[in-house]
């Protein structure tokens, strides 16, 4: 099962849904009858600015996912880099890129997938290769329109020394999955992988990753965090796997969800498999409503109740935002969320 | 200033005020005293607008106007200020963007125009060192991570910047040494003025050395069923509350 395959080919029958264990609460065999016509070609110089466009001049835009486009970062170098994936009509695309960052580079990837209203299927490749103490941070937006599905895939393969960080801030789409997949050497190299999603509608986004962790002295850091309201539904599904003789490993992971409606569903998969004797590992899940007790505090000393809610849901999604490393990027994220919060 | 008149609430179905009456007058601070479950708590949530609690008769207006029908926010901005029993943790709002979100809400409400920057600094940090509140503390997430006389005196310090003219302390003391009952207590009498009242809730009398009530009323099953001058706090410290849970 491939989306990429699937769209390629123009055949439904390889879109994976739910009778694939990773894939049941995100069925596109099922949503997608037949997959749509390759989307039209459009000029990338019609579609406007991005998100992070302000932030740096050394942009590549990939509008309805055509060709192959490569990252790289040379030894010691250091950049930013915007990279928007942006999608028009309804037609069905398929993207590659690669990112390599040589030893000792540092990268800050500023991702973000941008559609209009059209019926589009998307789907986006990426493959990050890490040399030896290179360091990539990826912040990723995602403002799908509400008929888009979306899926992005992207595999993770670190080097000893190596630093990978990440945020995904997504609004959801009709459908949509945001995936990463990490091949972790251990070795001092470090990752962090974290996630916020704010749906409402009848959005649906789907955080999903698989870390796993080869080698000695390895450490991953992951918190999600995210609000449903209205019939939106969220789906997380975390996995750390720590292979035989991979001791020392250090592996946190937490999902906390709010859910602002009795019509919203949170969908939560947290899994730590472990082979290795010497290991810190921890998880927490968590799903629930505001605090009511914190609401009326806050109500007692004059804030509204709207005013409240927003206050006390932008701090919850704050611990995440305050973690991304690149500070204007940071800005823009929370002002993404504040923005989405707000109405 | 508040006058609560024949007030019964329930929380669940189940009547806590069972009829009580009150007369705080501007200027004035009342004492009520109580043994647990008396209903003390519930009074100061009713009056607060708390969700869950059902006021099934009765009346509570402050200057004449009816507080029972507004929401806790507008009760807020008319200068009702309840100091928590047990003060809530806000994680990830710092204490100075609570109070300051607080602030021009309430003055929002009452259509004044927002505090700027520079002026609610300058405020936050000359009550911060009256309260000795190190200001630092005010840039962390709002009571998080802090001691239970620390809560209190966040409670206080929130009190001063907010001035409300209708204050209610719940068991304020619970949780103090000497040293920090003091600084607020402090804090409390430097809010004492003709224009405002206090309606402090407590289980001792020992608050009321350092907080000294203009009268004091005994709480007992729902009701107001004694009240006097200073002198009948000393009497309950000594005697206890055995012969008021008789006589309710």
């Amino acid at each position: 099962m491939s989306v990429a395959e699937a769209i390629r080919e123009r055949d439904a029958a390889r879109l994976p849904g739910k009778r694939d264990e990773d894939w049941r609460w995100t069925d596109l065999r099922g949503l997608i009858r037949q997959v749509p016509p390759p989307s039209a070609e459009v000029d990338p110089a019609v579609v406007g600015a991005g998100p992070f466009d302000a932030l740096t001049d050394e942009r590549v835009v990939i509008v309805n996912g055509l060709g192959a486009v490569h990252i790289g970062v040379e030894p010691g170098e250091a950049k930013v880099v915007v990279l928007r994936h942006v999608s028009r009509g309804d037609g069905a695309h398929a993207a590659r890129v690669s990112v390599e960052v040589e030893a000792g580079g540092r990268l800050t990837l500023l991702e973000s997938y941008e559609g209009d209203a059209g019926g589009y299927l998307a789907q986006a490749g990426l493959l990050f290769s890490l040399g030896k103490d290179a360091t990539l941070e990826r912040v990723v937006l995602v403002s799908d329109g509400a008929e888009g599905v979306t899926v992005s895939q992207a595999e993770v393969e670190l080097s000893p020394g190596a630093a990978f960080a990440q945020t995904v801030a997504t609004s959801g789409a009709r459908r949509q999955r945001i995936e990463v997949r990490v091949a972790h050497p251990g070795g001092h190299a470090g990752l962090r992988l974290d996630g916020v999603y704010i749906l409402d509608g009848k959005r649906h986004a789907d955080l999903t990753s698989v870390v796993t962790h080869a080698g000695v002295d390895g450490a991953t850091d992951q918190l999600a965090k995210g609000v449903v309201r209205d019939q939106a539904r969220a789906v997380f599904q975390g996995r750390i796997v720590v292979a035989e003789g991979a001791d020392r490993t250090d592996a946190r992971m937490g999902h906390h969800a709010l859910i602002l409606s009795d019509r919203a569903e949170v969908d939560a998969k947290p899994e730590l498999e472990i082979y290795a004797d010497d290991v810190a590992c921890a998880h927490g899940n968590t799903v629930g409503a505001l605090d009511e007790d914190a609401l009326f505090y806050a109500r007692q000393r004059g804030v509204p109740e709207p005013q409240a809610r927003a206050l006390l849901t932008e701090a919850f999604i704050g611990e995440v935002v305050d973690r991304i490393g690149h500070e204007p990027a940071r800005e823009i994220v929370r002002a993404w969320v504040s923005e989405r919060l707000g109405g | 200033m508040l006058s609560v008149k024949d007030l019964r609430a329930e929380i669940d179905g189940k009547e806590i005020l069972k009829g009580l009456s009150l007369d705080v007058p501007a200027g004035e601070v009342h004492a009520i005293m109580g043994p647990n479950g008396a209903g003390k708590s519930t009074l100061s949530y009713v009056l607060t607008g708390r969700q869950g609690y059902d006021v099934t008769a009765g009346s509570a207006t402050l200057d004449g106007e009816d507080l029972l029908v507004l929401e806790p926010n507008e009760r807020a901005a008319k200068g009702v200020f309840l100091s928590f029993q047990y003060p809530l943790e806000i994680p990830g709002v710092p204490a100075l963007t609570f109070i300051r979100t607080a602030l021009n809400a309430q003055r929002k409400a009452r259509g004044e125009p927002e505090i700027t920057a520079p002026e609610f600094l300058k405020l936050a940090r000359a009550k911060a060192a009256e309260l000795k509140i190190d200001f630092d503390m005010l840039k962390r997430a709002l009571n998080v991570g802090f001691s239970g006389g620390e809560k209190k005196r966040m409670e206080i310090l929130q009190m001063a910047m907010l001035s409300p003219r209708f204050l209610i302390l719940d068991e304020t003391d619970s949780g103090l040494d000497i040293d920090a009952l003091r600084i607020v207590a402090d804090g409390v009498n430097a809010l004492r003025g003709p224009d405002r009242a206090m309606l402090v809730i407590t289980h001792y009398q020992r608050l009321l050395d350092y907080i000294r009530p203009d009268r004091v009323h005994v709480l007992s099953a729902g009701r107001i069923v004694a009240s006097g001058g200073p002198e009948l706090a000393l009497e309950l410290e000594r005697d206890g509350y055995d012969k008021y849970a008789r006589a309710a």
